[in-house]
């Protein structure tokens, strides 16, 4: 996860991984093994064992 | 009141509109002699300064001499909008620029204020506004468009605080209730008059609430150098504003962006940063959730009771369903107000007022930073900073210096006349804050800034200056906006490299380099802080707010490439310079333009003394834990940095031997990224813009050479 080891469990989800990391920023973007991962479809997107997965966040900073 | 006024001078003018963002024509009121004065503008300075903040360093440089002291009559408060400024079509358009030389640092501050007095002042015809000299009594000076006259009056009997001024003036020279919305005071209050953190409130009027509300050029002391002068308040009285009285020359061009972007606000704002709504205190949790959010000054990132003070609750104390643009036109829309707080202590105790705020700034700052987590007392302290005119983002980083130092038993009861800095005291926060606006106690002490409290607390032997220069968040002399940069080495220079001091406008990087870790090497770093700070530059020199460009994105940006620029909006704000200006501009003509008056104001410091590495170095508290329990809330994350990284076994060392040898590590980091930076940005190794940069540029004036050449460039 954006080069981190993460701990995979089966059914993983892209809001698995958002909920370990506490990654609570709205302006993010979320590849898995390079396909980008629609907003809307976080709740099902499933993570596999060994996935290479990056979540950017977008500059914020009022 | 007004019977009390005597007018001191009165001009004639004949007022224009600018013609593609320019009237090509700015005002320069000399406060010692009474004299007003037209000056033109020339395109060479259109050319290399643009406007706004380029007009602001311009005629300062020309106004001050190397030694000229912030409270020297010499000394100028420059107000300019900058040729986009006052369109209706896009949001976050109506932005003001302000520039003097700041009490705080001894070099230029640049503040970007809303409200409508630039647009205003735009439109009654003056691209600029200089204001020298200081005058032998209060007076308020005024320009009324619609009537063609410029007005010096003395006016003795208003009080100074902003919320009640702004009321005032805005109905005294108003020309009826249809006429309240074209005028904007600019004011600051008691608290500029006894402090060095005062800040300017620019009014707009809301029309919903019927009241004068408030934006602030907050940071630097500019309130203080304006009381300084004897300046009660500015008064504009602008036309009626229209869709067009810029006379930009393609008008299509920035409708189609504007039509664009203010439905991509209308269909996703809720779904993304819920400006709308909350305002920038929607980053309140998510910074607390990164480890970002600055808690009891700066030692930790995040707090339990964050939540008291989180997005859901400013939410409902926010009054919803009012247009709350400080411009405009402005869909962002993000003013909120908290309207009918009781205000609970001090000389408006029991009054029912508007809060304007709190920002995310605010909260950080003057709550969680000095470990306070009550939102009624976050309103208080708001609204008293606003209306005594007080830097809130100075004040709450000096009040969490101040509760530090009586945490480490360098101040106690006797040493702050009985106030009780203990974290989390509120009530005490207020009274300093008080003190401050009397101008009395250890409120005088506290109101010269973080720079000066070391150095009089070391004077009078309270406490280890060593301890206090590590701990004491402020870099060439202004205290740091409320962002933790210790796990960040491209914000730690994002903040003390930037030409002001660590305000967070030029380089927000946190998250490209902390959590996407984009920014692996010292290069990719140094051209991030490269990139970000002219670009953020730009919109200071056109009268910009740069929310609109990333606090809101269009649906695909996750496509683009380089998405964290949100490529859209760069090509909408090109679309818009050059819609209204008719020059084409590019996105290399935004880092183009904003390149030459970066290292102007680069060089400008360096004509003041200043400018040079040595004046880049931050706190330590800012690059690293300072102390055992700092690196003890961190230790894992330390610890594994030491081995990976440094290459060091933590195992056996003490806590103090990991933090010194964490801090070399740093600390050499930081010299590293020094190097990188200045390389990239064309500067020499003390960071002095080389003969070649200044030459490129074209701002090789002979000044500016004699300067270079002296210093190694």
């Amino acid at each position: 996860m954006n080069g981190d080891p993460l701990d995979w469990f089966e059914g993983m989800t892209v809001r698995d991984v958002l909920k370990a990391k506490n990654y609570v920023f709205k302006l993010i973007i979320v590849t898995v093994n390079g396909t980008l991962i629609p907003r809307g479809s976080y709740d099902e997107a499933p993570v596999p064992a060994g996935a290479d997965v990056k979540v950017v966040h977008l500059i914020s900073g009022g | 009141m007004r019977a009390a006024h005597k007018v001191l001078l009165e001009v004639p003018f004949t007022p224009s509109e600018p013609s593609r963002g320019y009237n090509m024509r700015t005002l320069h009121v000399d406060l010692t002699n009474l004299k007003v004065t037209e000056k033109k503008v020339t395109q060479e300075m259109v050319d290399t300064f643009v406007g706004g903040r380029g007009f602001g360093l311009w005629y300062l440089w020309n106004a001050t001499t190397p030694t000229t002291r912030w409270n020297d009559p010499e000394n100028e408060i420059v107000i300019s909008p900058g040729p986009i400024a006052g369109i209706t079509q896009y949001p976050g358009t109506g932005k003001s620029l302000v520039v003097s030389i700041s009490p705080l640092t001894d070099i230029p501050i640049d503040c970007n204020v809303g409200g409508y007095y630039g647009p205003l002042l735009k439109f009654c015809g003056f691209d600029a506004l200089e204001l020298q000299g200081k005058a032998d009594r209060e007076v308020i000076v005024l320009v009324d468009g619609p009537r063609g006259v410029i007005r010096i009056e003395e006016a003795p009997l208003e009080p100074a605080d902003s919320h009640i001024c702004s009321e005032i003036f805005t109905h005294m020279y108003a020309d009826g209730p249809q006429d309240l919305k074209n005028v904007s005071v600019v004011s600051a209050g008691k608290g500029s008059d006894h402090s060095l953190i005062g800040c300017l409130n620019f009014s707009w009027y809301d029309a919903k609430r019927k009241a004068a509300r408030l934006k602030q050029a907050g940071r630097g002391g500019v309130g203080t150098v304006f009381r300084d002068k004897k300046l009660k308040a500015l008064v504009v009285r602008g036309p009626v504003i229209k869709a067009d009285l810029n006379h930009v020359a393609d008008r299509a061009r920035i409708q189609k962006v504007g039509s664009v972007i203010n439905k991509e606000i209308h269909d996703l704002d809720s779904q993304q940063c819920n400006m709308r709504r909350q305002g920038t205190a929607h980053l309140v949790e998510v910074m607390d959730a990164y480890d970002l959010l600055p808690v009891k000054n700066f030692q930790y990132g995040n707090h339990p009771d964050t939540k008291n003070i989180a997005s859901w609750v400013w939410d409902k104390r926010f009054t919803q369903g009012i247009p709350d643009g400080c411009w405009y036109g402005c869909t962002m829309s993000c003013s909120k107000g908290a309207d009918g707080h009781v205000v609970k202590t001090g000389p408006y105790k029991g009054d029912v007022v508007t809060v304007d705020g709190p920002e995310y700034e605010n909260a950080a700052g003057l709550a969680a930073n000095c470990g306070i987590f009550d939102p009624d007392w976050l309103l208080e302290v708001n609204f008293y900073c606003d209306t005594y005119g007080v830097d809130t983002i100075s004040y709450g980083t000096l009040c969490a210096f101040a509760m530090e130092c009586w945490q480490r038993g360098i101040l106690d009861a006797e040493r702050t006349g009985g106030l009780d800095l203990t974290w989390g005291n509120a009530e005490s926060q207020m009274e300093l804050l008080h003190q401050i606006a009397r101008g009395e106690g250890f409120g005088l002490i506290a109101g010269q800034g973080v720079r000066k409290m070391k150095q009089i607390f070391a004077e009078r032997g309270w406490g280890d200056l060593k301890l206090m220069t590590d701990i004491g968040m402020e870099v060439k002399g202004l205290e740091y906006s409320q962002y933790q940069s210790k796990e960040s080495l491209a914000q730690q220079g994002g903040y003390a490299l930037t030409n002001k001091g660590p305000q967070h406008d030029e380089a927000w990087l946190i998250f490209m380099d902390m959590v996407n870790k984009h920014l692996p090497t010292f290069e990719a770093k140094a051209e991030a802080l490269h990139y970000f700070p002219l670009f953020r530059t730009w919109f200071g020199l056109h009268g910009l707010c740069k929310l609109p460009w990333n606090d809101i994105e269009p649906a695909n940006n996750a496509e683009q490439d380089e998405p964290a620029k949100v490529p859209e909006h760069v090509h909408n704000y090109c679309e818009i310079a050059s819609g209204v200006t008719g020059l084409e501009v590019t996105k290399e003509k935004i880092i183009e333009q904003s390149e030459k008056v970066y290292n102007f104001q680069r060089v400008f410091n360096l004509r003041r003394g200043y400018g040079r590495r040595e004046h880049d170095w931050p706190p330590y508290r800012s690059v690293g834990p300072v102390t055992v329990e700092e690196y003890e809330s961190r230790a894992e994350r330390y610890d594994k940095q030491m081995a990976e990284e440094i290459g060091v076994d933590p195992a056996g060392k003490s806590v103090e031997e990991k933090i010194a040898i964490t801090r070399t590590y740093r600390e050499d980091r930081y010299a590293k990224l020094c190097d990188a930076v200045y390389k990239r940005r064309g500067w020499t190794t003390d960071g002095v813009p080389t003969m070649e940069t200044i030459t490129k540029l074209g701002i090789a004036f002979p000044e500016v050479v004699e300067l270079v050449k002296k210093h190694g460039g």
